[in-house]
Order: C-alpha cells, then structure tokens, then sequence
C-alpha cells in the first residue's frame, strides 16, 4: 500500500470520527502530508479519539513544538529606494507589530501511528494574550518533556502538566529565546568580575549583525501547476 | 527511633559516565533510586533559532554539530525535509552514495555507542577495540568531505562531490618505520570503494571479537539483563524510537515501514528484541551492525558498476560546476545568487525523518516564501528517551543508573540543541 492510499484512508477515517461532534476541525493534504487544524477548546477531545479509535491509532506522539507566526513573512530586504539613495545592504530590522494577535502561537504536534503506518499533524492556534493550550501528557507521556521545551521556548501554558518547569535554558533564565521578538543575541551575557570573586551577569555589549538579509520572494517555480500566468495571455484571454 | 529520609544525590554534569553533560538529580533510598531528575540543556545552542537567521544551506553544518556521533544521518534529515519543500529529485548514485554513508554513520555511532557502555559497565578493551575501526571508517568521511567528524557533505540535491578514485594514504614520518607505513597503507592502494570493500570483509570478524569480549560475559550479562526493562506499550507511549523500540520487541524501522533514499533498493532485516532489557537492546544494536555492513556491501556493488551525476542539475539548488561558470553568464549568477541570498522555498511545511543510529530523527521546517526558514524544529530521538529516564531507573540501584544511561544511547548535542 502506497503513502497515497494509507493517506486516504486516514482522510476517510478522519471524516467518519470528526464530522459529527468536532465538525471544525479542518484538514489540508500537502506534500504527501496531512495537517488537521483543531480549535483549541477541543483538542483534548479530538487527541483522544486520534489515539483511541482504532482507524486512526495514533500509538506515539513523536513531537510537539511551539511556533511564533509573529513576523510570518516579514523581508528585511530593503532595496526599494536604492537608486535614489545608492546601493546599500540594508538589511531593516524593526520590531514587527503587525501580527495577529488572536492567532500568535501555534502548538505543532506531529502523530505517528504505528498499526496503520502514517502520521498526522495536528495544529491548534492560540493568542498572544492567553497562550494556554490542554496538554496532552495524559494521553501520550512521551509528551512531557516536548511540551516544557515548548513551555520553556515560547512561554505556551499547558493546561494539566504535571511538572511544567524550564528544561532547556540556564537556572534563573528570563524571557522565552524561541519568541520572535527575542533578539538572537540574548539579552545578557556572563564574564567573571575578580572583584566580586563571581559570576556576574550583564546587559549584552554585542550588536546583532544580519549577513544574509533575510528575502521573500514570490518564486513559484517549484510549485506545480503554479507557473505565474504570463500578463499578456490574460489580456488576450 | 531515627527519622530515615531519602538522600538527594548529584551525578553529573562532570561525570565520565554522564556521557557529556548530563546533570542527574537522584533521590535516593539507601542505594535505590526514588526519582531521577535529568537537567539537560548545558549544552544549548539554540540551533533552531540560528538556522531561522541563515539561509537554508548555511544549516547543513549546525546538524553535524547535533548527534555529533552519526552527523551524516543528521544532514540527511535536514537536507531530505528540504528537498521534499522543493520536491527536488535526488539521482540515483546520490541516493545510494547517502545510504552507504547513512549505514557507515550507524556503524560509527554504535561503535561509539558499544565502547563508552561497556567503559561505563566496566569493560575497558572494547573501547580501545571499538576506536580502531572507528579510525579506518573516519577516515573514509575525510576522503569524500575532507572533515572526519563534521562532514558536511550531503547538499540539497545530492551529496557534494563524487567518491575519489583514490583512498588518500599514509606518509612517511619521523615517528613510523617504513614498513609500518607499508602495512598501514596496504588496504588503500585503489579507490575510496575498495578500501569500503575491504572493509566490510574485516569487519564482521570484528564484531565477533566484540562479542567473544562481552555476550556471553558474566559481568556483563549481570549488569545488563533485566536492568531498563521497557514494555513494548511504555514504549509507544512514551515516543521510543530506534533501537530503544526495537529492543521491546516492536519491529519498526523507517528504512524499511518508510523507505527513502534508496533503502528499498537493499535487502536488511530488522532485529529486534523480545525483553525489553538493556541487553536485548544490546544484542539488537550489534545485529544492526552486521546489517549494516550487509548494506554498504550492496552499495559498494552497485555504486562500482554505475557512475553517474552526484548532483542535481537544477541550479537554482545546486551550484554549476566550476568549468561551466567561465564561459557561462548565466551560470555565473546562479553560482552568485546560490551563495548570497540562496534559494527561496514557497510557503509550505513539511516533515520529513531518517531511521538515524538512535532513532527517528526529523526536521520540521515552515517555510514562509523567504531564504530563511520560519520555524525550523529537530526532532532529536535522545530528547524521548531522555525524558524516560526516571521510569527506567526507578527502583534499580545506582550502578544501574550508568548502565541506563548507556543503554540509551545518548548525546547531548542531540538532546540540548
């Protein structure tokens, strides 16, 4: 059986379990890959069907992560008023405010099943408010410690984790890295002061340096059947 | 009467048994474990947020430097995730030059892995025997990449260059005698493929010395059997992946249940074990050896009888070979673009994961349109199987405790990120 024709199983059984009561969640297929949008208020609910209902039996959750969509397609390139002002590698970098904030976060989880040898992702959204999301250690345990890292990362709540402590930062650590609006370069940095006879910690000293500036460019030549139609047919057309 | 209260221990971070630096917090009863604690991220670099920050090539190195025991294993996750956002087609000699390197890689790291177990059981011969071929199968990363750990040497694409006709060879130096040199050199007279040949014929002996040293070894067998026993049900719950699922008797393997690269081209079979014990974990991991050097035999067979193209010809992705670039304008751009601003992927995601030596190892990359990725996750297998550890050790002793970190086979440079 090919990864098409488990992936339309999956779909089938997707529609059987979810149309009835969680009639808003909502699946995409891309790139031989199934992404099942949940709402956050039921995504305990429909984790639990995911991992119990034998059609779908998803046995192990393989990762959860945290994602930031604050600066979601944001260019620093800056090459608009070149000719007026002569070639620079501006690369801007402002503080980006224009995010939704109703969908900030997202919590990632990715589903592996075992038994019927396909995954799933399954996405749910949350604010930037109230970034606080069930946590699903009680269905998978493997979960626990993705969900810290995630807690840790980007400051996501899990509702009903029994331990939910930073994992992967320093002691006493301030602020969530994986944040967009934290800068790549900290925010403190630590030297040993021989005066103090210890180890102190300082505001940085270093300034972010961009080398690449980061570009989006609307090149769809690797999508298919996504060839930008050229002006001139669409005249004539 | 004495109140009795349960004892915190510290083990680690600078433990020789902590594998690096792992900090253990234990509670103890007398000599039991109550309650591991791991404190891992020591050795966080944050690679996910620095690869947001790089075009998507200048990545390739970071995942060298994640399990920095099996770094081809590691490129190839992040390389295929890509590849699979572009939908790049890979050809055919790429794809078994990879899987030759991804089964070398799993020999490198189970050698690493058996060595340091063994060292922290108490064994010290097996480490020193274990470093010896480790040597000959590093010096084949050198060959092809010129680094013998971190290889970067699978592009988006393909793989950088093709294998050299020659094994680079020892030279004379003050400190060896001729006939040293001689002797060392006498398995690299021709290609880099010979000398793989060569060494697939060695090694099975190897792993017999290996095995005379240790399976049916008392010592062994008393610190191993029964020690770290997972049932095949913890193990799906608890997101056990590699040998650690294996090893509780559940046959999944990505090379065989999801084939990529050229693994459905090859004939292997997967091991598995049927207690669940550090032993049969043990076991597993030495029959992935032999498998393994089964492999690379195949891929030396096919790769000697068919030359080809390393590289994609797409060089949006792939820079043109340096001959075009001179009299070719165009290739001169593309050569330009590729190693300034790089190559845009379009909004989409995507998760894409090797059966690495530890485990499922995977990237999940957003992509938003730029030529940087959004959001890049790793999905390191020692990050599961770390965070087991307090269901594994409880109730043993603290001996036991080295052993379990042994069996599991970890990396902090995997786990931290």
């Amino acid at each position: 059986m090919s990864i098409e024709d488990r992936l339309d199983d999956l779909e089938e059984a997707l529609e059987d379990q979810l149309e009835e009561n969680y009639g808003e969640c909502k699946w995409t297929r891309a790139n031989g890959e199934l992404t099942l949008v949940v709402p956050r208020e039921q995504l305990l609910a429909v984790m639990q069907v995911l991992r119990s209902y034998h059609d779908l039996g998803f046995e192990q959750c393989i990762d959860v992560c945290g994602v930031d969509y604050a600066a979601y397609g944001h260019s620093e390139w800056n090459a608009e008023d070149a000719p007026n002002t002569g070639f620079s590698r501006g690369a801007e970098r402002e503080a980006v405010t224009d995010f939704q904030v109703e969908s900030r976060f997202a919590v990632v989880y990715h589903l592996l099943s075992l038994s019927h040898n396909v995954r799933l992702r399954v996405k749910t959204f949350l604010d930037a408010d109230y970034p606080v999301v069930d946590s699903v250690t009680g269905i998978w345990n493997g979960a626990n410690w993705f969900e810290r890292e995630a807690f840790d990362m980007f400051g996501i709540l899990f509702n009903g984790h029994p331990d939910l402590r930073r994992i992967l930062t320093d002691y006493g650590f301030i602020g969530h890295p994986f944040r967009k609006d934290f800068p790549l370069v900290g925010q403190v940095e630590m030297r040993y002061d021989e005066d103090k006879g210890r180890v102190v910690y300082e505001p940085v000293t270093i300034e972010q340096r961009t080398l690449v500036p980061r570009v989006v460019r609307h090149d769809y030549r690797y999508e298919e059947g996504c060839k930008p139609v050229k002006e001139e047919e669409q005249a004539d057309g | 009467m004495a109140e009795i209260r349960n004892y915190t221990l510290n083990f680690g971070p600078q433990h020789p048994a902590a594998h690096g630096v792992l900090r253990l917090v234990l509670e103890m009863d007398g000599e039991v474990i109550q309650r591991a604690d791991p404190h891992v991220g020591l050795l966080h670099r944050g690679t996910e947020k620095l690869a947001e920050h790089k075009p998507y090539n200048h990545s390739i190195p970071y995942m060298d430097r994640l399990d920095y025991v099996s770094m081809m294993c590691n490129e190839h996750g992040y390389v295929g995730t890509i590849e699979k956002l572009l939908g790049v087609e890979v050809p055919e000699r790429a794809q078994y030059i990879r899987v030759l390197f991804d089964e070398i890689t799993r020999i490198l790291n189970h050698l690493m892995w058996l060595g340091a177990h063994a060292l922290d059981v108490g064994a010290m011969t097996v480490f020193l025997y274990a470093f010896r071929e480790r040597e000959d199968l590093m010096d084949c990363y050198e060959a092809v990449s010129g680094a013998r750990l971190h290889a970067a040497y699978y592009r988006v694409g393909g793989v950088y260059r093709d294998l050299p006709d020659q094994m680079p060879r020892y030279e004379m130096s003050h400190l060896g005698s001729e006939k040293e040199v001689k002797y060392r050199n006498q398995a690299r007279q021709g290609s880099l493929l010979d000398f793989i040949e060569d060494f697939t014929q060695r090694f099975p002996g190897y792993i017999d010395e290996y095995e005379t040293l240790l399976t049916d070894n008392r010592i062994w067998k008393q610190r191993l059997v029964g020690i770290g026993v997972v049932t095949p049900e913890r193990a799906r719950q608890l997101g056990f992946t590699g040998p650690m699922i294996r090893g509780s008797g559940i046959a999944w393997d990505l090379r065989k249940k999801q084939p990529y690269a050229a693994y459905d081209k090859v004939d292997f079979d997967i091991p598995i074990g049927t207690n669940g014990d550090s032993y049969d974990r043990y076991l597993v991991r030495i029959e992935e050896m032999r498998q393994s050097n089964h492999i690379v035999k195949q891929c030396v067979d096919w790769l000697k009888n068919n030359p080809g193209p390393v590289m994609v010809g797409d060089y949006k992705v792939a820079p043109p070979p340096r001959e075009k670039m001179k009299d070719d304008m165009e290739a001169l751009i593309h050569h330009f673009k590729l190693f300034s601003e790089g190559y845009s992927i379009p909004e989409s995601e995507a998760y894409f994961a090797v059966e690495a030596p530890k485990g499922e190892f995977g990237c999940y990359i957003i992509a938003d349109g730029a030529n940087k990725p959004y959001r890049l996750k790793i999905r390191a297998p020692g990050f599961a199987h770390m965070a087991a550890m307090d269901e594994m050790t409880k109730g043993h002793m603290l001996a036991d405790v080295v052993a379990v970190i042994g069996t599991m086979d970890v990396v902090f440079g995997e786990i931290d990120r």
